[in-house]
């Protein structure tokens, strides 16, 4: 008890925190003091272990992971619950969304998702001018980064190139800020290239957007579609998930005798503790929390309970790979060697074979979705999901070819982050070229940072490298994410590289 | 060396400093110059299998077997012990590579590229291998979108460059120095086929960019500066214009003890050059501290 209360203490006095980050804290702290969700002994002991992890999203699951809410039923009905009358202008639609956003619960304790703003503010946009349409999405810029300060905060735009997008571009280099993060989903046969060449443009001057394979998406989900959210995750909308536990491959490949006892033996056997992991924390969310009931949300249609998946997450798959290629006598790394990666794909392809037998109560459609999980900051000694490890990447175009075939297998979101050099700077097109033919060839995701640039993507969360001197400096940010960012500075070395990215992640209790 | 083989010294598939948007770029060995400053003087020579950088390999990949240097890249650690080991400037890891195998890799990478840049060494010293290498790729319908560049110090005769032409979308030229002996001390070769190239090409519509690396004390002197202005207005005012900067990476011999070049001396014959009315003058976008 008395750690307990002197982990409160600390909590409460620490200079670095803003009043609402030590409410959230405080929060998630409380919550820990309850006891863990009902778990049987084999699944406890790998949990604590850590070779699965429930990415301490807290011991008594009382609101889903990730919400996604259908933001068009609040456009189109308005909300009894909150008295908001329908909008008829766009200043009407966008305050509407402002009111919105502080109803949506997750993980950060703000909202993983502010909606398809082009799709949702172009019925509004009829009589209004282009000069207009920039100021009022300036204004609205300027409202989320500094009320909403969470740089898993994000917006989605696209597929069309429409007027609305074009503006959100254009204010979005303009201002460089944190939040919201942004994803066009690109369609080739919808977006056109011109908007392709305007997002890759937009990528060198502050490393937004994210680029979504659309066609790709969109057949893995139902109507009414899905959103890439947070860190790029792909989840249905009118939903999200409710949960996302992870397996440390790492862990599973140390605990293995060879390639075939960890594909045939050890992977199964962690794959099913961390379904029943998933599945506990689930059937608390829906059947004791009482999260749904009485849900205004819910009864206005902006979330669906049968529309939350389960993310089955894997993290740390080079070192995994590259522990079996020892075990094996091998000597090739995985990102660089062609018998290594293979090793790499085919455990993807074990990964979503194993997932798909598990079934889950609850979750849209019945089953988990394969999820390369983006990290937690004090992971140390491991890479993010399947990527290669920090400061050992191939070039760019090697770099996407050595990871291209895991990408069919993780339905709920993969990323890898590409760092392009400043060089590029003078020669636009040739970033242009990366994205699409990433894009062609089957990327379900492309992000890039470009050298130089004082937002830097940390997993996929935006940070500003002058917050992080800031930060250190014990002087506090106002950006909620710049803790993690100093954190995964200080323990994973993450800046020290060049112009390194970051494979950032999470303090405990929050997401990614 | 033609009969659809080269050596390469090195392929990348990502390069955005040769030439528009992403090249893969193909560096064949042997040069025809032997300039005091070259940053990769590893790609000069020809491996005359004297076996010198087989007894520095600290990792076994260099091996002896009958009079051949064998490089075996398993166990190669790039550590480049053998470069520096090597008397003729020449490469042991440099792989012979076939127009179809250069095909295969373009084919591989072709979503990704804009185009194909043969660099060196002196790309053109393989003219033969160029024209059947640009022949394969013109008649390869998945290629049709890539563009054929090289990258060349001009050290072609004309009817060198007749050969070429046709298939190539444009030329990237070094000029090394415009005072005659300047050139010669600096390269070991005379400048009057470079300067004969950079005409040829502007005329022909196939130069993209002249490059000239500014040395301290040698080429950033006003007269070399004035000559270079003069050959720009000569060759037309759509000429693109890149200043390079000398530095000492990779640098081998007395030019290692040379001074670098420094920025404001860049910016400064950029500025003379701009106001002698060159329009289009790029220089380095990114400076290492």
């Amino acid at each position: 008890m008395t750690e307990t209360l002197s982990q409160l203490r600390r909590i409460a006095t620490n200079p670095t925190l803003s009043f609402k980050q030590k409410e959230h804290a405080l929060a998630v702290a409380a919550e820990n003091m309850l006891p863990y969700v009902l778990l049987d002994a084999e699944t406890r002991a790998a949990l604590d272990a850590r070779i699965i992890c429930d990415m301490y999203e807290g011991n008594a699951p009382y609101k889903p992971r990730y919400v996604l809410p259908d933001y068009g039923m609040v456009l189109k009905n308005g909300s009894a619950h909150l008295e908001l009358p329908k909008p008829a202008t766009l200043d009407e639609a966008i305050n509407t969304l402002q009111i919105a956003y502080h109803h949506v619960p997750s993980v950060t304790g703000m909202p993983v998702f502010i909606g398809h703003l082009d799709a949702l503010l172009l019925p509004f946009c009829d009589g209004v001018s282009d000069d207009e349409l920039y100021r009022k999405i300036k204004l609205f810029w300027r409202y989320i980064d500094r009320v909403l300060p969470d740089a898993f905060l994000h917006a989605d735009i696209g597929p069309t190139d429409n007027r609305v997008a074009r503006a959100i571009l254009r204010v979005d280099a303009e201002l460089q800020q944190v939040a919201p993060n942004l994803t066009f989903l690109y369609d080739p046969e919808v977006s056109g290239e011109a908007m392709l060449r305007l997002c890759t443009d937009n990528i060198i001057a502050c490393s937004k957007p994210h680029i979504a394979n659309h066609p790709i998406h969109r057949e893995v989900f139902d109507e009414p579609g899905y959103a890439i959210v947070s860190c790029y995750n792909a989840l249905p909308l009118r939903g999200g998930a409710a949960s996302l536990s992870r397996i440390n491959l790492k862990k599973v490949a140390e605990a293995s005798a060879g390639e075939a006892d960890f594909l045939d033996v050890q992977l199964p056997r962690y794959v099913d503790l961390n379904a029943r992991l998933m599945r506990a924390r689930i059937d608390y969310l829906f059947r004791q929390s009482g999260f749904f009931d009485g849900n205004f949300l819910v009864e206005e249609g902006w979330i669906d309970k049968d529309r939350f998946t389960a993310m089955f997450g894997i993290f740390a798959m080079a070192e995994a790979v590259d522990h079996l290629q020892d075990l094996a006598g091998r000597t090739g790394r995985y990102g660089h060697d062609a018998t290594a990666n293979a090793l790499g794909h085919r455990i993807s392809a074990r990964l979503a074979e194993l997932v798909d037998r598990e079934p889950m109560e609850h979750v849209w459609r019945g089953g988990a979705m394969l999820h390369a999980q983006a990290g937690l900051s004090s992971d140390a000694g491991t890479t993010p999901g399947v990527r290669i490890p920090y400061g050992s990447e191939p070039d760019p175009v090697s770099h996407v070819q050595a990871l291209l075939p895991h990408h069919r297998h993780y339905l709920s979101g993969v990323s890898e982050i590409l760092t392009l050099d400043e060089t590029v700077r003078a020669n636009p097109e040739a970033v242009f070229q990366l994205a699409k033919g990433a894009l062609q060839l089957g990327f379900r995701e492309f992000t890039a940072n470009v050298a130089g640039n004082d937002l830097v993507r940390v997993t996929g969360f935006m940070i500003r490298l002058s917050d992080i001197k800031l930060y250190n400096a014990a002087k506090g940010s106002r950006v909620n994410t710049t803790a993690l960012g100093a954190e995964a500075a200080d323990t994973v070395h993450i800046l020290e590289r060049k112009p390194r990215v970051v494979g950032l992640e999470l303090m405990a209790g929050s997401g990614v | 060396m033609s009969d659809g083989i080269a050596a390469v010294s090195k392929f990348l598939t990502w390069s955005v400093v040769d030439g528009p948007g992403n090249r893969f770029v193909l560096f064949l060995q042997g040069c025809n110059y032997r300039c005091v400053t070259c940053h990769n003087p590893h790609t000069i020579g020809v491996c005359s299998d004297c076996g010198a950088c087989v007894a520095v390999c600290p990792s076994g990949a260099l091996t002896k077997t009958g009079r051949k240097v064998v490089h075996d890249p398993g166990p190669c650690i790039a550590c480049d012990s053998c470069l520096a080991a090597c008397p003729t400037r020449a490469n042991p890891m440099v792989r012979r590579m076939t127009v179809a195998d250069v095909l295969a890799l373009l084919r591989r990478n072709a979503p990704f590229l804009n185009g194909l840049t043969v660099s060196g060494g002196e790309a053109t010293l393989h003219l033969d291998f160029l024209i059947d290498l640009f022949t394969a790729v013109r008649a390869a319908p998945e290629l049709a979108h890539l563009t054929l560049f090289i990258d060349s110090n001009g050290h072609l005769p004309a009817e060198g460059w007749q050969r070429i032409l046709a298939l190539t979308d444009g030329v990237m030229l070094d000029v090394k120095a415009f005072e005659p002996e300047r050139h010669r001390r600096l390269t070991g070769v005379g400048n009057d086929l470079s300067l004969a190239s950079a005409k040829l090409l502007a005329e022909a519509g196939k130069l993209y960019e002249l490059r000239f690396l500014l040395i301290p004390g040698e080429t950033d002197r006003p007269e070399e500066i004035a000559a270079l202005a003069d050959l720009a207005h000569e060759l037309g005012p759509e000429t693109r214009l890149r200043l390079n900067a000398f530095q000492h990476h990779g640098v081998r011999g007395p030019a290692a003890g040379w001074p670098a070049m420094p920025r404001d001396g860049v910016e400064a014959a950029a500025a003379v050059l701009r106001a002698a009315g060159v329009a289009d003058v790029a220089v380095p976008s990114v400076w290492l501290p």
